[in-house]
């Protein structure tokens, strides 16, 4: 059997048979990570003895396993705390750290038999769109190596579309599962806030950051967001609700279900190809009997400039507490405090965590508050607004997920305004706490995938993810893999 | 020129919760560094902060004895800046919407009556405590202090002087700790005072340029602290210079205030609101179930006492001014004993004890019901007080059993009328010159027959038995 053509359920199906023993299937994850992980650099720590230990474990327990995903090997973005085993955030700031306890998604996961395979490469704290501002150096895309796997969860999206795990837990908070999954032909979801614990995600932005899967189809997806999801007293925001059964609901039947198309997001400043490629999507499920129309979505131009606000703001205050004093990396050769705090600070963030402390401490600042971070709270309630209309006019949004299919490394590095902007269709959705998907639905001429996002109502997930399954009953583009990588 | 001082207050008062505000942790005092510490008060990646709902209801109940108007929607904001002892680097607190507003209190000052407006009331975590250590000239942090809850109280400037200061505190401390929410002990950092302070010319409406003054650790050093800066503010204003708007620290050992930062130089603390805490929102329900349980305050029970009870207002005053103590008095009283023995027995042998013994309320080990069975048996007539006193003593360190120790010291009040009758008999026969004093009028005379018949019975006769009869013979005969 070709253990890496399986989908993560087909494997935990394959386990369950007794056809495949779980101890082989970490084998292979491993031997394919071993084999192609150096050149994705899409995993900064690989727990490999670790990870056959438990798998044995597993293995013993297999009987009494009730998860359709028991003993599958996945893989953890690193910034969600694993006891013991080193968590960086892709930083040199946090050192070695690494975390005395699980997040609240590592337990809820390893209560279900997840195996972990090791933490993914990703932005600096989260931040950026290409995965190139990683301490650790740039993860690569598996479709052309010369090319980013979009961001901040690279890693993840890599890992997963190169068969180096079969699913991914990553972080969203202004596009970071849902643009790399697009940009390697992953499907990804980012969950209504709230709905999975934050306890445990080192914070980028707060009111914005959400967990959620990557994998290789909807129904993966359906399957680990049943697991992830549920109201946690660790976690404040957390909400109460009617959790699980994601899976189980996925019938494809898309009969009378109603699709908003944003006009003003497939105007100027898109790709050709997307557009052709985001809108062919809506033929499909309309050839499903769902219903798509039209929809005007004005306040989408101030959505980027409010995210920035607002997401440097609150990591400007988040990230304050890597000092030098308690944990992390410390600089050398300080003369006081006020030099301890510099030095360390200076020397342990990367650019573009820094230029967002700079940007979030500004506009935090007396004098600057009202006219920036009150003014982005003021477009974060009119996005809201706007959502629940829309929702009342459709069940959901169907939008492309990014302007364009994957960029050159480097190639948006020094413009930092350009790659912002790039996040214009996801941002809207962390503002407003929405729940969205990105799907594969084609490739662009140089053979690059094209991702599509669905936008759903506040725990919309069942919606979105059955819609995304209809979609990929009709369609194969999640079943392709990178010409030359190969799997396990 | 005459001056008038103006003055204003922020205290912070912690809460006597058991644990954090946003963890499980303890609260309590002391402890080996870093012992009383988890991800959460220590900021650690990925933890989150969870409100203590009791730390919510303590503010409430703090609030609504300050006749505050409790928010029905209030949130917590994040107070930013770089220290060590602070390990988030951000203090978790209230700027924009704090639990309470608008209150006012009526304190009774030696130089009169005032009234005191409390602007706001809002709740916060402490932060960590530095160690210097200058043997080996490190600085270490210890974070058991970390995610204490506290509530800041910050009044109207309406204290015209440093009596009024002390009154507030003291009617402030007194209710906290009638309400339970805090113990307000200032040497353990549990109340601490920041003074705000200005001076201007008297029948002035504009407030002068004001200071603040902080590191205020005693009500002592509080007092020293308003007169110091009240005459250091009026003689540069009278030398024609001004005042600087600046912070400025109180130094007890030299008796004088020393800046520590002015404006120019104040922190940027870029508040904004904390993410990772849910507006909080408080039902009508919520408030008047709080409301309603509020106990009884120690204004509200000297008042009552008087009115019910006749106590003098001296006695009301020294048994309310500690709850436990009102507490004991009721219990004496609900035990069955009568009010002003109750009072009596508290303000002479009780608080007599504890003083002697150097001892708070809070430390006794006796029992109203040890002492109410005490005062019974004086009101029985089968103990006389002065071998009371004498039980008292013997049962207050351990709450010994009363009933016990009168019997096993054979202590009973003779009552017995042959038994007295038949001392009474000795007595007059043994002394015919002291019978013969008193028939002549010598009323003197009789006290000491008294005396001679409690000698008989070994100090344990009932004295109005013996009084009784006594008279009876020597009138009758």
């Amino acid at each position: 059997m070709e253990l890496s053509k399986l989908t993560a359920l087909e494997l935990g199906a394959a386990i369950h048979r007794g056809d495949v023993s779980i101890p082989q299937a970490a084998q292979a994850a491993l031997d394919a990570i071993g084999a192609q992980g150096g050149a994705l650099n899409c995993y900064l720590t690989v727990t490999g003895e670790q990870t056959l230990a438990r798998a044995e474990q597993l293995q013993k327990g297999l009987k009494h396993a009730r998860s359709p995903l028991y003993g599958v090997p996945m893989a953890w973005k690193d910034n969600i705390c694993t006891k013991g085993v080193r968590t960086t955030c892709a930083s040199r700031i946090l050192g070695d750290f690494a975390p005395p306890y699980d997040a609240t998604a590592v337990e809820r996961l390893e209560a279900a038999g997840a195996l972990s395979l090791g933490k993914l490469n990703m932005d600096e704290f989260a931040m950026g769109s290409t995965s190139e501002t990683s301490c650790f150096g740039p993860v690569r895309n598996p479709w052309d190596l010369t090319r980013s796997p979009g961001g901040s969860s690279g890693g993840a999206a890599a890992a997963v579309a190169a068969g180096l795990g079969w699913y991914a837990v990553g972080s969203d908070t202004g596009g970071s599962i849902r643009q790399p999954a697009a940009y390697c032909g992953v499907t990804g979801i980012k969950p209504t806030y709230g709905t999975v614990s934050r306890y445990g995600l080192i914070a980028y932005a707060s009111s914005l950051d959400q967990m959620g899967p990557l994998g290789r189809d909807a129904a993966d997806c359906a399957a680990v967001l049943d697991l992830l999801q549920g109201r946690d007293r660790r976690d404040a925001t957390s909400l109460d609700g009617d959790y699980g059964g994601l899976l189980s609901s996925l019938t494809g039947d898309v009969r009378g279900l109603s699709v908003g198309v944003p006009m003003e997001c497939f105007g100027e400043g898109l790709d050709g190809e997307v557009r052709r490629a985001v809108l062919a999507a809506a033929e499909v499920l309309k050839g499903r009997g769902a219903r798509v129309a039209e929809l005007s979505f004005p306040v989408l131009k101030y959505a980027v400039p409010a995210y920035y606000i607002i997401a440097s703001a609150e990591a400007s205050s988040n990230l304050s507490r890597y000092d030098g004093v308690k944990y992390g990396w410390r600089a050398q050769d300080y003369d006081d405090l006020t030099d301890l705090y510099t030095k360390t600070r200076t020397q342990g963030f990367g650019l573009e965590a820094k230029r967002r402390i700079l940007l979030g401490t500004f506009v935090l600042s007396s004098g600057y508050y009202d006219a920036y971070y009150k003014k982005a709270l003021q477009v974060k309630a009119a996005i809201k607004a706007a959502f629940d209309r829309a929702f009342h006019q459709c069940d959901l949004l169907l939008t492309p997920v990014a302007p364009t299919t994957a960029p050159k490394l480097g190639e948006n590095l020094g413009d930092p305004l350009n790659m912002y902007l790039s996040d214009i269709y996801t941002v809207s959705v962390n503002l407003a706490g929405l729940p969205g998907l990105s799907m594969p639905c084609g490739f662009d001429s140089k053979g690059m995938p094209i991702g599509a996002q669905l936008i759903g109502p506040h725990f919309g997930e069942g919606k979105l993810l059955n819609a995304a399954h209809a979609f990929q009953m009709d369609t194969d583009y999640h079943r392709q893999t990178p010409e030359g990588g190969e799997r396990a | 020129m005459t001056w008038e001082t103006v003055i204003g207050l922020e205290t912070h008062v912690e809460l006597a919760t058991k644990t954090k505000i946003f963890c499980s942790c303890t609260t309590q005092f002391g402890g080996a560094p870093n012992t009383h510490c988890c991800p959460v008060c220590t900021g650690m990646p990925g933890a989150l902060p969870v409100l203590n709902e009791k730390v919510l209801e303590f503010a409430v109940k703090a609030a609504l004895a300050l006749n505050c108007t409790v928010t029905r929607y209030s949130k917590f904001d994040r107070k930013n800046y770089f220290y060590p002892d602070l390990p988030k680097a951000y203090q978790i607190s209230q700027l924009y919407l704090p639990i309470a507003r608008d209150g006012r209190v009526e304190v009774d000052a030696p130089s009169g009556p005032c009234t005191v407006g409390i602007h706001e009331l809002h709740m916060e975590e402490d932060a960590g405590k530095l160690v210097h250590d200058p043997w080996l000239d490190q600085t270490r942090a210890d974070y058991n202090r970390c995610g204490v809850p506290l509530i800041e109280i910050v009044t109207q400037p309406d204290f015209r002087s440093a009596d009024q200061v002390i009154a507030y505190l003291e009617l402030l401390k007194e209710t906290l700790q009638y309400l339970g929410v805090s113990d307000c002990k200032m040497q353990e950092g549990s109340l601490r005072c920041d003074v705000n302070l200005s001076v201007r010319p008297l029948g002035s409406e504009a407030l002068g340029t004001r200071t603040e003054m902080k590191n205020l650790s005693s009500f002592k050093a509080i007092a020293r602290a308003i007169d110091y800066e009240a005459r250091r503010q009026i003689e540069l204003i009278q030398e024609g210079k001004r005042v600087v708007q600046e912070t400025r620290r109180w130094d007890e050992n030299k008796d004088a205030t020393y800046a520590m930062r002015s404006k120019e130089n104040a922190q940027d603390y870029r508040y904004f609101p904390e993410p990772d805490l849910p507006p909080v929102q408080l039902s009508e329900d919520y408030v008047a179930s709080l409301r309603a349980a509020q106990p009884e305050l120690a204004a509200e029970k000297r008042a009552r006492y008087q009115a019910d009870y006749g106590l003098p207002s001296y006695h009301c005053q020294m048994i309310t001014s500690d709850r436990i103590l009102a507490r004991f008095f009721e219990d004496l009283v609900a035990l069955g004993t009568p009010p002003k023995q109750g009072a009596n027995w508290i303000m002479g042998e009780v608080l007599g004890a504890l003083s002697a013994k150097g001892m708070n309320p809070g430390d006794m080990k006796l029992s109203a019901a040890t002492l109410a069975r005490l005062i019974a048996l004086v009101e029985e007539g089968r103990l006389n007080r002065n071998t009371a006193v004498k039980v008292f003593e013997a049962v207050f360190d351990d709450d010994g059993d009363v009933e016990t120790y009168v019997r096993d010291h054979g202590l009973e009040q003779v009552r017995d009328t042959g038994l007295v009758e038949a001392a009474v008999a000795r007595a007059l026969e043994a002394n015919p010159q002291s019978v013969t004093d008193f028939r002549s009028g010598k009323e003197k005379a009789f006290g000491f027959l008294v005396g001679q018949v409690m000698r008989e019975l070994k100090g344990k006769a009932d004295p109005k038995l013996v009084n009784e009869l006594l008279h009876r013979v020597l009138q009758g005969s």
